[in-house]
C-alpha cells in the first residue's frame, strides 16, 4: 500500500466524550435497575396482609426533599464559579451541596429511625415495608456514592489538585448529583404521593 | 485519538518492536495476564474462560443425556439431575455464551474500528474478573456449603429459578444462594463492560468512520451492548429482591405474605427475552462479515441490515411473556404478546433474506468460517419457525414446558449461537494468533459437530409433541420416547467429539498452523490491515475510512467503493 493513500486528507472529525457518553450509560443502565423495584413497589401497593400500611406512618418527606433538591441548585451555582475561575466560590457552593446531601441522609435516618422503632416496620414486616425500604434504600445508597465522590472533589480543591482539565470530571459529577435529586423526584411521586394513598 | 501525524510517528518508532510476543518465563506470563488491561488479552481471557466454561458445562450435559438415555436409568438420582440441569443452563448462558460475547467483542471491535485499545481497559479488566469470579463461585458450590457430603449444594432450581422453589421454605440450603449471588457478581461484569464497549464504539473510531461506516459485526455488538445495558439490571435488581428475602425475611415473591410469584417470572423474562438477543445479535455480526467475504459481494442491504438489528433491539423488549402463556393472563396480554413475537420474526427474515442476497450472483468460496455460516441460516431459519410456532399461544399451551421448547431455544443456541462462534473463530483465529486453523480438522469438526447437532436435537421436537416434559430426570417404558431419546444421547456424544475436535485444532494450530499473514481472507474491514497477531498498539497507521469497505478502497484504488456510497 503506498504511503500516499494512507496520508489523512484534513477533514473534521469529532467524536464525542468518552465520559459524558459513558456517563450517560450508566444513567440508563441505573434507571433500569431503579425501574424494577419501583414496579414492585407500585405493584405491590394495597396488597399488603398486615399493618403498618402506607397512609399510617408514610409523612411526606419535606425537609428532605427541600434539602436534596436544593443541591441541585447549590450544585450548578459551584460549577458556574468554577468555570468563571473563582475557586473559593466553586468550593463554598461545593460544600454547602455536600452539606445538602449529608443533611438529606440524615433527615432519611432519623425518618427510619421513627418508622422501625415507633412503628414498628422493618424490611420483613410486610411486602409495604420490603419495597419501601428496598426502592428508598437504593437511592440512599446512591446519595451515599454521590457524597464521597463531592468529598473527594472537595478535598482536592482545597489541598490544590483541581487542574482545568478536570473540569470535566466535576461536571461528570454534576450530571451522577442531578441524577440522584432526578431519581428522587420518582421515589417522592412513587411512594409519597401514590403511595400515601393506600 | 490522537492526530494523524504523531500516530506515523509512534508507528515508524515502534516498528522494529516484535508484536507483543516477548514474554519469557511461565509465571512472567501468568502475572501478564493477570494485570493486563490489553482489550487483545482481556479478549483472550474471555473466550479461554468460556470454552473452560464450555467443557464444564457439556459434561452436565452429558450427564443428563446419559441418565434419559433409556427409560428407569440410575446414573444420576434427582437431586443431582436438578444440579445438573440448572448447572447446564446457566454456565452455558452466562458462562459461555456472554463470555463469547464479551470476548469477540473486546478483542475485534477495537480492530474494527480502529482504535488502540478499549475506552477505559482498567474497567475493562474488572468488567472480565468480576464476571470470571461469578463464574467460579457458582461452582464453588458443588465443593462448599453443605455440598461435600454428597456433592450437593449446586444450584437446583433451574436457570429461571421460580418463585416460590427459591424461598427458603423449599431450598433450605445455600444451592440458590450461589446461583443468585454468582450471578450478581457476574452481571456488575457484564454491565461495566456493556458500558465499556458502546463508549469505544461511539468515541474512539478512526478518522472517517462514522455510524453509518461501521462494518456490521460492530453494529450489532454496539445495539447488542445497549441490550446488556438495559436488560441485565432487572435481572440484578430481582436477584437482591432475592437475596434480600432469603437472608433479611424481607416479603417479595412469598405467596403467604401476599406476594406474588408471577412477579419473578416478569422480572426474569424483561431480562431473560433480551438475553436471547444479546447472545444471538452477535452470531448475527460474525454471519454477516463472514457471507460477504467468502461471497466475494459486498453485503446485501447494508441500511436494511441495521435497521433491523435497531428493530430487534427495541422489540424484543416488548415480547418477554411469551415465556409465560401457560400462567393464564388476561387474553389482551396473551394477544399483545404472541403479536409482538410474530412482528420479531420481520427483521430477522429480512437479514436472512439479505445474507442470501449476498450469497446470490456470489463466488463462493467454501472455505470452514462459510460452512459453519451456511449451517447456521438453514438451522437458524427452523429455530425461527419453531419460535414462531410456540409463539401461538394455544400451541404454546400445549407444548409449553415439553422438549419441544428445549429442542427450539437449543437450535436458536447452539445451531445459531455456538455455529456462529464457530465461524467467528475460523474466520478470526489466523489474525488473533497468526496461523490459520487447519482445514482437514475443521471440516471433521464441521461435519461430526454438525451431525451431532442435528441427531440430539431433532428427535427433541418430536419427544416434546409426543409429550415428553423437560426436567424429568426418569420415564416410564413403552411410552414412545425410548428409541428417540437413544438417538438423542448418541447425538450429545457425536456433538462432544465434534467439539473436541475444535479445542484440539485450536491448540495444534496455534504451533503448527500454516502461517497466515496479514490478510487471509483478503477481506475488506480495518483489522486485517494490521498485523498477524496485532501489535500491542494495534496500528501503526490508518486511512481515513471512506466506505463501508477501507481495505477494499485501498486494494482497488481505480474502483472505490466511497464513489457509489
Amino acid at each position: 500500500m503506498s504511503t500516499e493513500l494512507l496520508a489523512t486528507a484534513e477533514t473534521e472529525w469529532r467524536l464525542p466524550s468518552p465520559r459524558k457518553v459513558g456517563l450517560t450509560l450508566v444513567i440508563l443502565t441505573e434507571s433500569s435497575l431503579f425501574t424494577i423495584f419501583v414496579v414492585a413497589y407500585l405493584f405491590y401497593l394495597g396488597k399488603s396482609l398486615n399493618g403498618p400500611y402506607p397512609w399510617e406512618v408514610l409523612e411526606f418527606p419535606w425537609l428532605g426533599s427541600f434539602f436534596l433538591f436544593s443541591s441541585s441548585g447549590t450544585v450548578v451555582v459551584a460549577e458556574h464559579r468554577l468555570k468563571k475561575g473563582d475557586k473559593a466560590g466553586f468550593e463554598l457552593w461545593w460544600l454547602i451541596t455536600a452539606l445538602l446531601g449529608l443533611g438529606f441522609l440524615i433527615y432519611t435516618g432519623a425518618e427510619w429511625q421513627h418508622l422501625i422503632y415507633h412503628d414498628g416496620l422493618t424490611l420483613s414486616t410486610n411486602l409495604f415495608g420490603s419495597t419501601f425500604y428496598s426502592l428508598v434504600g437504593l437511592h440512599a445508597s446512591h446519595v451515599v456514592v454521590g457524597l464521597l465522590l463531592l468529598t473527594l472533589i472537595l478535598v482536592a480543591s482545597v489541598t490544590g489538585n483541581i487542574q482545568p482539565r478536570h473540569h470535566e470530571h466535576i461536571e461528570m459529577i454534576s450530571w451522577y448529583w442531578h441524577f440522584v435529586d432526578g431519581i428522587w423526584a420518582v421515589v417522592v411521586t412513587v411512594v409519597y404521593i401514590i403511595g400515601m394513598q393506600h | 485519538m490522537a492526530d494523524p501525524a504523531t500516530l506515523k510517528e509512534i508507528g515508524t518508532e515502534l516498528r522494529p518492536a516484535p508484536p507483543g510476543h516477548e514474554h519469557g518465563s511461565l509465571t512472567a506470563w501468568i502475572q501478564d495476564l493477570i494485570f493486563t488491561v490489553d482489550h487483545k488479552k482481556l479478549g483472550f481471557l474471555y473466550l479461554g474462560a468460556g470454552w473452560m466454561f464450555f467443557v464444564a458445562g457439556g459434561i452436565l450435559a452429558l450427564g443428563i443425556r446419559t441418565q434419559i438415555a433409556v427409560p428407569n436409568n440410575h446414573f444420576m438420582d434427582a437431586e443431582s439431575f436438578n444440579q445438573a440441569f440448572t448447572m447446564h443452563g446457566t454456565t452455558m448462558i452466562f458462562f459461555f455464551a456472554m463470555l463469547m460475547v464479551f470476548g469477540l467483542a473486546n478483542y475485534i471491535v477495537p480492530l474494527q474500528i480502529g482504535a488502540r485499545d478499549m475506552a477505559f481497559p482498567r474497567l475493562n479488566a474488572f468488567s472480565f474478573w468480576a464476571t470470571f469470579f461469578g463464574g467460579i463461585f457458582l461452582f464453588l458450590s458443588y465443593i462448599f456449603g453443605p455440598g461435600l457430603y454428597g456433592m450437593g449444594a449446586a444450584p437446583d432450581a433451574s436457570w429461571f429459578a421460580l418463585a416460590p422453589l427459591t424461598s427458603r421454605a423449599f431450598s433450605p440450603g445455600n444451592n440458590i444462594d450461589f446461583w443468585s449471588l454468582g450471578l450478581l457478581v457476574s452481571g456488575v461484569g457484564s454491565i461495566t463492560g456493556g458500558v465499556n464497549v458502546m463508549v469505544t464504539i461511539f468515541c474512539y473510531r478512526t478518522r472517517g468512520m462514522t455510524l453509518y461506516r461501521m462494518p456490521l459485526f460492530t453494529w450489532l455488538i454496539l445495539v447488542t451492548m445497549f441490550l446488556v445495558v438495559m436488560f441485565m439490571p432487572p435481572l440484578s435488581a430481582a436477584q437482591i429482591m432475592l437475596v434480600l428475602e432469603r437472608f433479611f425475611g424481607a416479603k417479595f415473591f412469598e405467596a403467604q405474605a401476599g406476594g406474588s410469584p408471577v412477579l419473578w417470572q416478569h422480572f426474569f423474562w424483561i431480562f431473560g427475552h433480551p438475553e436471547v438477543y444479546i447472545l444471538v445479535l452477535p452470531a448475527f455480526g460474525v454471519i454477516s462479515e463472514v457471507v460477504p467475504v467468502f461471497s466475494r459481494k459486498p453485503i446485501f442491504g447494508y441500511p436494511m441490515m441495521v435497521a433491523a438489528t435497531v428493530m430487534i433491539g427495541f422489540i424484543s423488549a416488548g415480547v418477554w411473556a411469551h415465556h409465560m402463556f401457560t400462567i393464564g393472563m388476561d387474553s389482551f396480554s396473551v394477544t399483545f404478546f404472541a403479536f409482538a413475537t410474530f412482528v420479531i420474526a420481520i427483521p430477522t427474515g429480512i437479514k436472512i433474506f439479505n445474507w442470501l442476497g449476498t450469497m446470490f450472483g456470489g463466488k463462493i468460496r467454501f472455505e470452514i468460517p462459510m460452512l459453519f455460516a451456511i449451517a447456521f441460516l438453514f438451522q437458524f431459519l427452523i429455530a425461527g419457525l419453531t419460535g414462531i410456532m410456540l409463539g401461538c399461544a394455544p400451541f404454546d399451551w400445549q407444548l409449553n414446558d415439553s422438549y419441544f421448547v428445549i429442542a427450539h431455544f437449543h437450535y436458536v443456541i447452539v445451531g445459531g449461537i455456538v455455529f456462529g462462534v464457530f465461524a467467528g473463530f475460523y474466520y478470526w483465529y489466523p489474525k488473533a494468533t497468526g496461523r490459520m486453523l487447519n482445514k482437514r480438522l475443521g471440516l471433521w469438526n464441521f461435519w461430526i459437530f454438525t451431525i451431532g447437532f442435528h441427531l440430539t436435537f431433532d428427535p427433541q421436537h418430536f419427544l416434546g409433541i409426543l409429550g415428553m416434559p423437560r426436567r424429568i430426570y426418569t420415564y416410564q417404558e413403552g411410552r414412545g420416547w425410548d428409541f428417540l431419546n437413544m438417538i438423542s444421547t448418541i447425538g450429545a456424544f457425536v456433538q462432544a467429539v465434534g467439539a473436541i475436535l475444535f479445542i484440539v485444532n485450536m491448540i495444534y494450530s496455534a504451533r503448527k498452523g500454516k502461517v497466515a499473514g496479514d490478510d487471509p481472507w483478503d477481506a475488506w474491514t480495518l483489522e486485517w490491515m494490521t498485523s498477524s497477531p496485532p501489535p500491542d498498539y494495534n496500528f501503526e497507521q490508518l486511512p481515513e475510512v471512506r466506505s463501508r469497505r477501507p481495505l477494499w478502497d485501498l486494494k482497488h484504488p481505480e474502483d472505490p467503493d466511497w464513489k457509489f456510497e
